[in-house]
């Protein structure tokens, strides 16, 4: 009995600089920013900040316009991701090279791709020059500081994670499932639909949450290709000007709050229609 | 038979990931080549060459010492990461305990959660307390990094078998002997992909240092953010010059990286 403990207390040890890590630098800002949240500065509790942030139109709807960004991007990079990494799962000869090609950006960081779109899609970039080359259009088209060359970023700068992820999750499912489905006389479609989709639904729901919040927290690619001051004006930018520009840590803490909130409602939704739909599947396998 | 549907899913595969791929090199070589350009007004390339951009950033910026700061962050934080990480991986790789669950989201709630979500309460935290800027930039960088050299590192250490543990034990060495003398050495794999893939993620670890930085702590990313940004005051070219230099050096890492770590393996790594 006496050994059992010693070896628990050098356990305990052994944690404890991780666990007191985390503590301090994550679970208490988490905690502090939640009390500021609902302080005014000289600390007296207040719902303030939170009627301050909905009740001002340019502040609040940086939700919307976040959710505008994040929502076709997460849909576009998962939505493109299922069927390349379907078709992927049994192994492709260049898989390796690919799977390369596709951490590059990964590597690279939001403010390398962000600042290189800029030239690459501006109006004299490649892109265009291509474009009119080809005789599409006569005019270059405004890719960047807009809406449009933000989600270009984040959907260039995504992909790869929603792509890598599925792979992973694809492959995991064991291909004898598929093949009994086709010797009992399925077709593709069908195996796919009532087989191998509800298989793969919550790593499919799981890819979509990671990336809904990596995307709505996008910062760098709004700032540098979009107008931040106008219509790309994101939540993480907004939380950012009232803590760090107007220097008021009650507010910018408020802002981070709400945007934890939204992505915690989203991903809730998320997991709500995965459960739902396996309780679909279960239903039609019976018929 | 079924060959035109795969000539199909063939051809829609191969031209998506093509596609894909040619929008990234050409982001890529547009910096590069913008780099070099004396000037570029049309055309597929620049007209004039030089290396004028690279010097002009290099003396805006005191590129050595930006060079020094970035560095010693990352080496600092990795540093301090696995010797915080590694026992904590050993523990949750081994052991079964009533807190396990709990432990385990604290470890890897901050993988799930975007910096930028946190990162301003902590900012505020760490730039309220007095303690030097670059240590506030170290401390934050902590956060992301340590949960993911324990998701790294335990499955390495799940590897060894615990048998060799108990033999050496029962043969009289202390816990210490047998972390020195049998886990580092045959968790040696372990330990430099966690390592190099940290440094390539602390390198390009954006949103916490910006919060925090102020002045001569930035790093090199959050220093091309802001000459990036500051769009008017600098000429493209020199912004495309240091995104060159910071290029180079992620590129280098993740090279080194991918000799010891399946590309496949990095995703859910770098996630």
């Amino acid at each position: 009995m006496k050994i059992g403990k010693k070896i628990d207390r050098s356990l305990f040890i052994m944690l404890l600089p991780a666990i007191f890590v985390l503590l301090c630098l994550f679970i208490y800002p988490f905690i502090f920013g939640l009390y500021l949240s609902f302080t005014t500065k000289d600390g007296t509790y207040t719902l303030a900040n939170y009627i301050r942030f909905f009740s001002d139109q340019w502040e609040y709807r940086t939700i919307w316009i976040t959710l505008y960004i994040s929502l076709p991007v997460t849909l576009i990079c998962v939505g493109l991701s299922i069927p390349l990494a379907y078709y992927m799962r049994r192994g492709i000869k260049s898989e390796r090279m690919i799977t390369f090609f596709l951490i590059i950006p990964l590597t690279l960081g939001t403010v390398l791709v962000s600042q290189g779109m800029l030239t690459f899609l501006g109006p004299k970039g490649w892109v265009n020059q291509f474009l009119m080359f080809i005789g599409i259009v006569k005019d270059p088209i405004q890719f960047t500081h807009n809406m449009l060359g933000v989600i270009l970023s984040v959907v260039i700068q995504n992909f790869p994670y929603s792509f890598l992820m599925l792979l992973g999750y694809i492959s995991g499912i064991s291909p004898d499932l598929e093949k009994a489905s086709q010797m009992l006389g399925a077709s593709k479609s069908q195996t796919f639909w009532k087989i191998m989709f509800p298989i793969m639904a919550p790593g499919v729901a799981i890819t979509f949450c990671l990336n809904f919040v990596m995307a709505f927290s996008v910062y760098p690619s709004a700032v540098l290709l979009g107008q931040p001051s106008g219509p790309t004006r994101v939540i993480a930018y907004a939380a950012y000007q009232w803590a760090f520009e107007k220097y008021d840590q009650n507010m910018g803490s408020t802002i981070s709050v709400i945007m934890g909130v939204i992505e915690l409602i989203v991903i809730a939704l998320v997991l709500s229609w995965r459960s739902h739909l396996q309780k679909g599947a279960s239903i039609v396998g019976k018929g | 038979m079924n060959t035109k549907k795969f000539k199909l899913s063939n051809f829609f595969f191969t031209l998506t990931i093509i596609f894909y791929v040619a929008n990234v090199m050409g982001i890529l070589f547009t910096v590069i080549l913008n780099s070099f350009g004396k000037n570029w007004f049309t055309g597929i390339i620049p007209q004039a060459y030089t290396v004028d951009w690279y010097k002009y950033a290099a003396n805006e910026h005191d590129i050595l010492h930006l060079l020094g700061v970035t560095f010693f962050v990352v080496i600092v934080l990795v540093v301090v990461s696995l010797l915080v990480a590694y026992p904590a991986a050993y523990v949750m790789a081994r052991k079964e305990f009533k807190f396990k669950g709990p432990i385990m989201a604290l470890f890897f709630l901050p993988m799930l959660i975007p910096p930028m979500t946190y990162g301003i309460p902590l900012a505020t935290l760490l730039l309220r307390i007095r303690i030097p800027n670059l240590l506030a930039v170290i401390l934050a960088n902590l956060v992301p990094i340590i949960p993911f050299m324990i998701l790294i590192l335990t499955p390495f250490i799940e590897q060894v078998g615990e048998g060799l543990e108990s033999a050496a034990r029962m043969l009289g060495a202390s816990r210490l002997t047998i972390f020195a003398k049998i886990l580092i050495p045959l968790t040696k794999p372990g330990i430099l992909t966690a390592g190099i893939l940290s440094v390539v993620k602390a390198i390009s670890a954006f949103d916490l240092t910006f919060l925090i930085a102020k002045g001569s702590s930035m790093t090199l990313v959050v220093a091309l953010y802001s000459d990036a940004f500051a769009a008017g005051a600098r000429p493209m070219q020199a912004i495309d010059a240091l995104a060159v230099i910071y290029f180079g050096i992620t590129m280098t890492c993740l090279l080194i990286a991918l000799k010891f770590v399946n590309p496949t393996q990095m995703v859910f790594k770098i996630k």
